[in-house]
């Protein structure tokens, strides 16, 4: 029936005639352009009850086009006319944003008019989305159909785009739906005039949920959604989200926990056809190690040649710079091949993704930025470079290609090392089989919740035995004891110190009506400046220089650089950077400046925190392939004649136990252990190991960590050590490291110092530093490190400390996962002491060198260059 | 900042011995610059109740920092026992620092004085004698060739010892950025680090530097975990 070069334009809706050409879509871009991934199996026509909740301009407006509304959107439609919240669990492209709406279009056109002189009313329906661009694309895709029926409804954006006259205007004047985000919703619930701006809401409709509850920014969201609930208390939420592990945490998430346990509906629409993943299989050597997968680039761009439009997917920033040069570099017939990572300057990034939804790309390399749910025009091939790191992410990233209701959608995945074609493997079953592996909910952050009480008593005086009850059924902050919260208001009134010096100086204050309320309005304003939890690492704005010679003077922009990489840089280095080549010219400000340079020897820059760690899920199947030769055959034969040398030279761990190697290498001995927990876990056990392993004389040098296996290296023989059981291996491994040790080490690193950092600003006790604060103005503040020392030495149990400790456990630590594998290996731990070095821990000692745990160590360097000095200059 | 535990002996290697112009000193890890031939200790840019000035503005930073200043200049003092003290300005965050100075820490500042001269030299935060504190206030102080000052003067500058610009230095060693920090000195003026626990720091190659040494003979001396690291000019970075 369908020709090729056509695509279905339905938004979901099941559509049963129209056909639009190709070309036509390029023309005007089609309303509700959302794709149809997986719907095939799944139309049986609605049924009479559920068509009956219709009202009847939709059902002439769908017959119109000769589409009708899927079960699942009549289902949500009936159900939250029966007065219930909702979590719609689809796949991308099954028309989730349509049903999310129907509730609130269908009552709004029903309701009565607003008759002349009576006041307005405040919103109808709040949708709250992750990102801007979301906000903007759903307010031109609604705005169709409301058009076309001609219904009486208003629907506007706020962000942090919005001009002030536009806000104020929908202060007075509130549209009957407003689309936001987070952040803007705390600023409302922080303004004087929020009750009323919010008592006549009846939906709240919460977009990409799965990727919002796992940040701050969802304890955030949660805790604004029980002040809306505080002010509404039977508002409806709809949640819409992708698959994930847990759904009844999604479905706590969205009602009150009071009573605690209690969830909302759930509906869940089934994936159709399943997506056809390979895994590349390329003539090519798969490299031990790295990350680059540069030895699969002709296949790669192969693949892009053989597709209408691919898109590529890699975890990090720095890995998109690299993939897109390389494309770049054999790109002989200059297909249109684009580059999208959230460092890119945004007009640059909204050229890309227009490009992208008309069609006119061939090619996108891309990291997570584009994992959420805009519309991305007609792609039909996925390309994973490096492994996906979890089942869920891998099945979410594939979901973006296929916009066609009867086809598979199509993927390779492109393993960078050894040990991915393992992951990508087991990723690839998991695919297949449905499973889920989306982290769990944790526990609210105590520097998130201090911002909201801020924020509460900036919109009106409270009660704080009323707001711990109104937190408490937030699902976060449900189990928070009435000590932490007191805590927190004490943090919030005067920085709860032990020393109480600063009384005069308080925030909030309590009435003699006994509520909380602000100080003075200045309070409010700094409220209003620091509101949000997301800080960014300091970075510099990158921009050409425009006359060359003559002073630096800002050119066009390019996008952003952590600081940390332009402080390693000289005049002269050359760095890839939004696909270009540059040239570092030097540092004004905070501005970066470059010009364009040449590719003799290039560095690419490094982001924080743009790695994700190893699924615990992925982790099992990838030892469970390991422990299980049967399964081996379905390996290129390379990767699987690597294992059986293994088998001989040394041995592979079964399923359950830990497996240590030991060997001596040059002057040096080395231990090899292969957790599978990912590179956080591994980092945190190689800083405990190599204290424990100090103590014991073994002398450690130094350790590396990849998401697979450790290796730490010393001058002591270890293996003898081992043998000897001084200590051995169990005592090593045991369980109490993440006792004293893990506490003395945390510390003193890097890691707690810039944890605390974010939840200092996020508590609101430091403020965010903005773009255009000058470098300069160094000496005047007050640096977060310093704080934290102090703190640390005079209150260790000050609030804000805890809520660090807390962050850095799930984070950037991971000691959540490492305790898990400690007691999973208690008793299990197979030493295996070699001659020399086994096939397995070949990647990771290549990686030796090659990565550095950041931050530690710092002195060694300075007494280098201080040597230096020695050497050039002769003792004295 | 367990500083007392650990071994500060004047002299220890610790320390780094200098000569500006002509003086010997030594470089104190703890921030302190100390000329023996004198019996005189400097230190600058305490900036004492920087916590509760910041509080006051709204920013409830931890008020511990004038605790964290006094315990180790008390630590210091005891080390070196010197005759004569120098704060070299900006002794306390802003001019009602003094005022604020909880009892404790004013008799522990007092007795830290008792039995030596010491002198506030002005700085730009606090102009004025800080009330109610013994000690001499100054504009600034010359000793045997030296002149201590606040603020470092633009002209001539020989023999002259600074704060003011609370310098710190960066190298980059195997592609990473050390920062730390320092004591500047070009042989013939030195600029004293930030002593204060809230204190922030400006790199020493930054343009409020310019013209204040001889870029040649530029050394950082700056201060790491345990000992304090002589980087010659060259090898620093902006």
């Amino acid at each position: 029936m369908r020709k090729d070069g056509q695509i279905w334009l339905n938004f979901a809706l099941q559509k049963t005639a129209a056909v639009r050409s190709r070309r036509f879509s390029r023309l005007a871009k089609p309303v509700f352009c959302f794709s149809s991934y997986g719907l095939t199996r799944q139309s049986p026509p609605p049924s009479e009850g559920a068509s009956a909740v219709l009202p009847e301009p939709f059902v002439k407006w769908f017959a119109e086009r000769g589409w009708a509304p899927r079960a699942h959107q009549l289902e949500l439609l009936s159900r939250t006319q029966a007065g219930k919240s909702v979590l719609l669990i689809a796949p991308t492209g099954a028309g989730k944003t349509l049903a999310g709406f129907l509730p609130s279009l269908t009552d709004l056109a029903t309701r009565p008019k607003r008759k002349p002189g009576e006041a307005h009313r405040g919103i109808h329906t709040l949708y709250i989305s992750p990102l801007k661009a979301l906000a903007v694309d759903i307010e031109r895709n609604l705005g169709r159909p409301v058009e076309d029926m001609g219904l009486p409804i208003s629907i506007e954006t706020r962000t942090g785009d919005t001009p002030t006259h536009k806000r104020q205007r929908q202060k007075l004047v509130p549209p009957d739906i407003l689309l936001t985000t987070p952040e803007q919703l705390a600023l409302l619930i922080a303004s004087s005039d929020a009750r009323r701006f919010f008592e006549d809401l009846r939906y709240v409709v919460l977009d990409e949920l799965h990727s919002l509850v796992t940040s701050k920014r969802g304890h955030l969201l949660s805790l604004g959604l029980a002040r809306l609930r505080h002010y509404v208390p039977d508002l409806q939420s709809i949640g819409l989200s992708a698959t994930v592990a847990q759904p009844d945490e999604l479905r706590q998430w969205l009602v009150s926990q009071n009573p605690t346990r209690e969830m909302s509906d759930l509906i869940t629409v089934e994936g159709g056809a399943k997506p056809d993943i390979t895994i590349l299989d390329s003539e090519e050597r798969v490299p031990w190690a790295g990350h680059s997968a540069r030895y699969a680039i002709g296949d790669v761009y192969e693949a892009i040649k053989k597709h209408k439009t691919t898109l590529l997917f890699v975890n990090t920033r720095s890995q998109a710079e690299l993939l897109f040069q390389e494309l770049w570099r054999i790109n002989e017939d200059t297909l249109p091949i684009a580059l999208h990572h959230g460092s890119l300057d945004v007009g640059q990034r909204r050229r890309v993704e227009k490009a992208m939804a008309d069609n006119v790309l061939r090619a996108v390399v891309a990291t997570s930025t584009l994992d959420l749910g805009i519309d991305w025009g007609d792609v039909d091939l996925v390309v994973h470079v490096g492994a996906p790191k979890g089942a869920s992410r891998l099945a979410q990233r594939i979901g973006r290609a296929n916009h066609r209701m009867d086809e598979p959608s199509r993927a390779i995945l492109v393993p960078a090392n050894r040990f991915e074609v393992l992951e990508c493997r087991a990723a690839l079953e998991a695919n297949y089989v449905g499973a889920q592996d989306t982290p769990p909910l944790i526990e609210g952050a105590l520097d998130v919740l201090a911002q909201h009480v801020l924020g509460c008593a900036c919109g009106a005086p409270f009660d704080a035995d009323e707001l711990y009850n109104e937190i408490r059924s937030a699902a976060p902050y449900a189990a928070l004891d009435r000590d932490s919260f007191d805590r927190v208001i004490a943090f919030v009134a005067t920085g709860g110190y032990a020393l109480r010096t600063y009384e005069r100086y308080a925030r909030i204050k309590l009435t003699k009506e006994g509520k909380w309320r602000v100080t003075h309005p200045r309070v409010a304003q700094q409220y209003r400046l620091n509101v949000g939890t997301i800080v960014e690492a300091p970075a510099l704005n990158v921009r050409y220089t425009r006359a060359k010679g003559g002073a630096m003077r800002g050119g066009a922009p390019l996008g952003k650089i952590e600081e940390h990489f332009v402080e390693t840089l000289t005049q002269g280095d050359m760095f890839i950077f939004a696909g270009k080549v540059l040239r570092f010219e030097g540092i004004r400000e905070n501005e970066c400046y470059v010009s364009n340079g040449n590719s003799s020897k290039v560095l690419v820059p490094s982001y924080a925190g743009g790695k994700f760690p190893l699924s615990t899920y992925l982790a099992e199947q990838v030892r469970g392939m390991l422990a299980d030769p049967a399964r081996w055959s379905s390996l290129p034969d390379q990767v699987s004649d690597w294992l059986r040398i293994q088998q001989d030279k040394s041995v592979l761990p079964p399923k359950d136990q830990l497996l240590v190697e030991t060997f001596p290498r040059g002057s040096r001995f080395y231990m090899v252990a292969y957790p599978f927990e990912g590179r956080l876990a591994h980092q945190t056990l190689g800083m405990l190991l190599t204290r424990r392993l100090e103590r014991s004389g073994a002398r450690p040098l130094g350790f590396v960590a990849t998401d697979y296996s450790l290796a730490v290296w010393s001058l002591g023989d270890m293996g003898a050590m081992f043998k000897a059981k001084k200590p051995s291996l169990d005592d090593l491994f045991d369980e109490d490291m993440l006792g004293d040790d893990l506490e003395a080490w945390l510390n003193d690193s890097w890691l707690l110092k810039r944890t605390f950092r974010n939840c200092a600003v996020i508590a609101g006790l430091i403020e965010k530093r903005y773009p255009g604060q000058e470098k300069s103005g160094r000496q005047v503040t007050v640096s977060a490190d310093l704080i934290y020392d102090v703190l640390r030495s005079h209150e260790p149990d000050h609030i804000l400390l805890r809520a660090t400790r807390a962050d850095a456990g799930s984070g950037l630590l991971d000691v959540r996962r490492l305790a898990e594998m400690l007691s999973r290996i208690r008793g299990r731990i197979m030493h295996k002491a070699l001659d020399h070095i086994s096939p397995l821990a070949v990647p990771v000692m290549m990686e030796i060198g090659r990565e550095s745990v950041n931050g530690e160590a710092n002195d060694s360097l300075l007494s280098e260059a201080a040597d230096l000095i020695e050497e050039a200059m002769g003792p004295e | 900042m367990n500083v007392a535990a650990r071994d500060m002996s004047p002299g220890s290697s610790q320390a780094d011995a200098i000569v500006v112009a002509g003086q010997r000193a030594v470089c104190d890890l703890r921030g302190a610059l100390y000329f023996r031939d004198l019996g005189l200790l400097a230190v600058s840019d305490l900036h004492l109740e920087k916590g509760s000035s910041f509080a006051r503005r709204g920013a409830l930073l931890p008020p511990y920092d004038t605790a964290v200043t006094l315990q180790r200049l008390e630590a210091v003092i005891a080390d070196y026992r010197p005759r004569i003290v120098v704060s070299l300005g900006d002794s306390f965050h802003d001019g009602q620092g003094a005022a604020r100075l909880h009892e404790i820490f004013r008799a522990g500042l007092e007795t830290m004085m008792a039995g030596r001269d010491w002198y506030w030299v002005a700085g730009n935060h606090d102009p004025e004698a800080p009330a109610d504190l013994p000690g001499e206030t100054v504009r600034e102080l010359a000793v045997a060739g030296l002149v201590f000052r606040h603020e470092p003067a633009r002209k001539g500058g020989e023999g002259e010892i600074a704060g003011h610009l609370h310098p710190c230095a960066r190298i980059v060693q195997r592609g990473r950025s050390v920062r730390r920090r320092c004591f500047a000195s070009d042989g013939l003026r030195l600029i004293m680090p930030a002593f204060g626990a809230f204190t922030g720091s400006l790199n020493v190659l930054d343009k409020a530097y310019a013209g204040l040494f001889r870029r040649e003979a530029l050394m950082a001396y700056m201060l790491g975990q345990a000992r304090v690291y002589p980087i010659a000019g060259s090898l620093l970075r902006a």
